[in-house]
């Protein structure tokens, strides 16, 4: 058990593939809701308080031993868009591979086997957090991150947003990641009595209805 | 006992084939504030309009509707009236449930007026379905943030869809002050003052799902994984989300 396998797993060099989707930031920036610093942190915080509650409930409780199969479905239930359950299938396939690599372990090569075309990704990287010795906690301290790491980072390619502003809202955000960690971690504890109708389901339509705007565009610089 | 001084209300309807082509409703309970009438049937369905439901619930207050459809019946609900959350003077939030069961068979349609979430309110809404594998449904939810030039108050509205035990849609959304930050945001509402869903379950709908479509900026058809599908619509205002969400039912023929 390693606190610093932490690390390695929310590097964003880790090589699962999640610099190629931009979290719904790509549109957005197109349709003009995103344009600089400010506007990036309010989409980061309202990804955040919902994609990015519900994928570090669903991560804590891979991580707690929740039934992967159970969770990767009330991950589609909690994703209308197929675009987006269409890229976090996507992105757990990657992700798989790359853990399985990194920590071998049984559970997660039978989810791997139950899920051929990938499961979900915070599914995924609640059991790769397992795998690796980290605890729920953990787990979903690296889905909320990347809840937000990723459009900050995108939207400093799409919008040439100065990388120290990009970092800045990040930081800000830091102590509401705190507390989604924490809610997510109690969701995924009442998950081991009351099941998985206890994940929390937060929603932002504008991400849902973007990622289909964004899925049908001919040409994108992010896959997502 | 609960100290809150608010108001408990259950409303029951339940809708039975009348075994000669029509639907017969052996329960339709009124209670309180939830008044309920059966109004003209057309052909095999029973219609039900939610009357003098007008002012939601209060702080407090904790109303709920049950509908129960049972195997071949036909129902559809209404209400005369956009349903308004207001503050009340008990502490604290109010709360209400929509508790929709629809057997095999059987069909339902949920198409109450919106819900305005006025200034100062504070309301946790639940609605929650389940249906047998053979079951249908079209439901439609609108919330309209304040009214006219108001900002708006609390609220929480869960939707759960069950489709032979299955979740088939989980959704909640948290907006208001107190919520959530973000909530006005580029991720979820970016200043809209309007939003919807509309969920369409047919048993056909899994051996052949809808085609994804956008509808303009605003508004997206969704196929949901199982035999179900979702628009979710934001508009600036109330009409402009209901003409989203009516183009967007009829486009399912």
């Amino acid at each position: 058990m390693s606190r610093a396998a932490l690390l390695v797993l929310a590097d964003g060099r880790f090589p699962a593939g999640g610099h190629a989707h931009s979290g719904g930031a790509e549109e957005a920036v197109k349709a003009g809701r995103i344009s600089g610093a400010a506007s990036l942190a309010d989409f980061c915080r309202g990804r955040l308080h919902t994609a990015g509650l519900v994928a570090a409930a669903l991560s804590a409780a891979a991580a707690l031993g929740i039934d992967p199969v159970a969770l990767d479905r009330a991950a589609d239930a909690r994703t209308p868009s197929p675009a987006l359950r269409l890229a976090a299938r996507k992105l757990g396939r990657q992700l798989m591979r790359a853990a399985r690599s990194t920590w071998p372990s049984a559970e997660l090569d039978a989810l791997g086997r139950e899920f051929p075309k990938g499961a979900h990704q915070p599914v995924v990287l609640g059991l790769a957090a397992r795998a690796a010795g980290l605890g729920p906690v953990d787990a979903a301290y690296c889905a909320a991150y990347e809840s937000v790491g990723g459009p900050a980072t995108a939207t400093v390619r799409l919008l040439s947003l100065d990388p120290f502003d990009a970092t800045g809202v990040l930081a800000r955000l830091a102590p509401e990641m705190d507390r989604v960690a924490d809610r997510a971690v109690e969701a995924a504890r009442r998950v081991v009595d009351e099941g998985v109708d206890a994940l929390p389901a937060g929603s932002a339509p504008l991400l849902e209805i973007g990622a289909e705007a964004h899925a049908g565009w001919p040409v994108r610089l992010f896959a997502s | 006992m609960s100290g809150s001084a608010g108001v408990r209300s259950v409303a029951r309807i339940l809708a039975r084939d009348d075994g000669r082509g029509g639907t017969s409703l052996p329960v339709l309970e009124s209670d309180g504030p939830l008044a309920l009438r059966r109004t003209r049937a057309g052909g095999s369905e029973a219609r039900v309009m939610l009357v003098g439901a007008m002012s939601g619930p209060l702080g407090g207050d904790h109303f709920t509707v049950q509908a129960r459809v049972e195997e071949g019946a036909r129902l559809s609900v209404g209400s005369a009236a956009a349903t308004i959350a207001l503050p009340g003077q008990a502490k604290g939030d109010a709360h209400y449930d929509v508790r929709l069961e629809v057997a095999d068979h059987a069909e339902l349609h949920w198409l109450p007026e919106q819900l305005i979430s006025a200034h100062g309110s504070d309301l946790y809404v639940a609605t929650r379905v389940e249906l047998a594998a053979t079951a249908r449904l079209v439901l439609r939810e609108e919330q309209v943030l304040g009214r006219s030039g108001e900002e708006p108050g609390r609220l929480t509205s869960r939707l759960t869809v069950r489709v032979a035990d299955r979740v088939v849609l989980d959704q909640e959304l948290a907006c208001g002050p107190g919520a959530p930050g973000g909530w006005d945001g580029p991720a979820v509402l970016a200043g809209h003052r309007a939003v919807g869903q509309l969920v369409v379950v047919r048993p056909e709908f899994a051996a052949e799902p809808v085609p994804v479509r956008s509808l303009g900026e605003g508004a997206a058809l969704m196929p949901l994984a199982g035999p179900a599908a979702l628009v979710t619509a934001v508009a600036p205002d109330a009409l402009r989300l209901r003409r989203l969400l009516d183009e967007a039912l009829a486009s399912l023929g």
